[in-house]
């Protein structure tokens, strides 16, 4: 199969988990079974790590804190800065680590129920790891649009009668 | 009580009005309808350009440009023809218009005297035959057909033109189904013309919307240009239909009549789109590519899905239309869709509405989500179980 019919299968999966083989066989023009196999092969070496869906918490009623906490860190021999971040990402409220360029090392995003809930990771958790040399938290106030999802409802124009 | 009927020209009187009306005020009542209805694209006009049009308004350009239009566009307008389509024309023969339809409308009222024939291939966009009426001329409508894709064939044409025809409209890549007119169909109805006087209204709205094969217009085959007035806009491309932009190139002779009628009649497109049609001439390619891959996939899905459903379909190679036979059901278009939107709440377009050899044919629009084809998909399967 050629590369370039493989990544659009992952493009047309990452914008949208829910479309089945079939579907997005005839999307591409190719065979079902042709669509069905690398996205085995995706699942099974890692490319696609997990389907999953993108929740707007808020309108589901749930109040969240989200933060975003630059981490400075003292690199140790060796691990470079990789060791750090792993004993940062295990922590299951973790969202996301990003190695940065910059005035900080690491970005942590964090979901908590609480800023007060965050503040405890913070200084419970993430602080005293050997390394870690200064903490930064911002927390998030509004969330506008996340991985290329618009939080709002796009607003609909008036009702129209016409023939195009 | 004033009798209007005596007030008002007979030829407005005398056009039919559009048959869809009904089908709207059925689908206001209706939560959780689908349409694929309405010949639009469902992508909001791309951020850069809205920006564009939004600087343009912040800048204070508010007020009337050239009745042709901004220099600096119709530059663009002329790079990009030759760009996209290898079309060579002018900035100054081209004329920047209110969307394609007032491209139209100017091109037959420039052309077209009382009694002089149009020729117009349908099923087809419905403008073309009202717009000669209002000037007097006689629309001959030759019947395209399914098993030749819904092309204008020569041998069709040939036998449709008289002394009095005046033109020929040639409405591809086509609404309502999908067809295309390649290389060799554009030579064979060049052959036929070369030797008659007929100008060619060539209406190329959805020419960046082709699948498998680059668009060819009739004004790059050669003899062709210099009787060939060219339509297209931003409406279907750019996804700008709100922004009401079109454009038409021809002839200079012809294009210079034509601005009368525009001057006149809009004095000129609207300053603010076209502020952002420059950023979209300039700068927007990767969008309309972005914006076919996405329609291409979709087309494949519901040429797919009614295929499996055991509807007879020919394959829509242009434009942003599916054109199915729902002969097998028995019923008439007209009916199919009522039944449809009523029973299955799905809006689409009874094959009729664009001319009478549509009659077994319904339109559908594939401009709209994978989610919004699936489900209609499933709603068409359950309606299909009725017969």
């Amino acid at each position: 199969m050629n590369a370039s019919k493989e990544k659009n299968i992952l493009r047309l999966l990452e914008n949208d988990a829910k479309l089945t083989p079939r579907q997005i066989a005839a999307m591409l023009d190719m065979s079902e079974g042709d669509v069905a196999a690398p996205i085995a092969k995706f699942e099974a070496d890692g490319t696609i790590l997990k389907y999953m869906a993108q929740v707007d918490w808020e309108r589901a009623g749930e109040e969240l804190v989200t933060a975003l906490i630059e981490v400075k860190i003292a690199p140790q021999q060796g691990d470079g800065f990789d060791r750090i971040a792993e004993r940062i990402y295990q922590y299951e409220e973790v969202d996301s680590v990003y190695l940065m360029s910059g005035d900080f090392d690491l970005a942590v995003y964090i979901t908590g129920r609480s800023m007060k809930e965050i503040a405890q990771f913070v200084y419970a958790h993430l602080a005293p790891i050997d390394g870690v040399t200064a903490t930064a938290t911002h927390f998030i106030l509004k969330k506008y649009k996340e991985k290329k999802c618009v939080f709002k409802q796009p607003e609909e124009q008036e009702e129209r009668m016409l023939f195009v | 009580m004033t009798d209007y009927t005596n007030l008002l020209s007979t030829n407005v009187q005398k056009l039919k009005p559009s048959g869809i009306r009904k089908f709207f005020d059925l689908l206001e009542n209706m939560d959780d309808a689908i349409s694929l209805g309405i010949g639009e694209p469902d992508f909001v006009t791309p951020w850069h350009i809205r920006d564009a049009g939004i600087r343009a308004l912040e800048k204070g350009y508010t007020k009337y440009t050239s009745n042709a239009g901004l220099t600096r566009l119709r530059e663009e307008i002329s790079k990009y023809l030759l760009r996209r389509f290898d079309l060579d024309y002018h900035p100054q023969d081209i004329v920047v218009t209110v969307g394609g339809s007032e491209a139209l409308d100017m091109a037959i009222r420039a052309l077209v005297n009382p009694g002089d024939e149009v020729i117009i291939p349908v099923p087809s966009f419905v403008c073309y035959g009202p717009i000669t009426e209002l000037t007097g001329g006689v629309p001959v409508y030759i019947d395209t057909k399914v098993e030749n894709e819904f092309r204008l064939t020569a041998e069709e044409l040939r036998s449709a033109i008289t002394p009095r025809t005046k033109l020929l409209v040639l409405p591809y890549p086509n609404n309502p189904t999908g067809g295309i007119m390649e290389r060799r169909d554009l030579e064979a109805i060049a052959e036929v013309l070369k030797d008659t006087n007929v100008i060619v209204l060539s209406d190329e709205i959805y020419a960046e919307l082709t699948y498998g094969q680059d668009h060819v217009s009739i004004a790059n085959i050669p003899g062709m240009k210099e009787r060939t007035i060219l339509v297209n806009g931003f409406s279907k491309s750019h996804a700008m239909t709100g922004w009401r932009m079109g454009y038409v190139c021809g002839p200079r002779p012809i294009v210079q009549q034509m601005l009368k009628i525009h001057q006149y009649a809009v004095m000129c497109s609207p300053t603010t789109s076209q502020y952002a049609a420059i950023e979209a001439m300039a700068n927007g390619d990767c969008d309309v590519q972005r914006m076919r891959q996405s329609y291409d996939y979709r087309r494949r899905f519901l040429y797919d899905g009614l295929r499996s459903l055991g509807l007879d379909c020919f394959e829509p190679r242009g434009a942003f239309y599916m054109f199915p036979s729902i002969k097998k059901t028995g019923l008439t278009s007209e009916a199919f869709c009522e039944q449809f939107l009523l029973e299955q709440r799905v809006a689409v377009i009874p094959g009729t509405a664009f001319s009478p050899n549509g009659e077994g044919f319904v339109r559908m629009c594939y401009a709209a989500s994978i989610d919004h084809l699936s489900k209609a998909l499933e709603r068409l399967e359950e309606f299909l179980k009725k017969f």
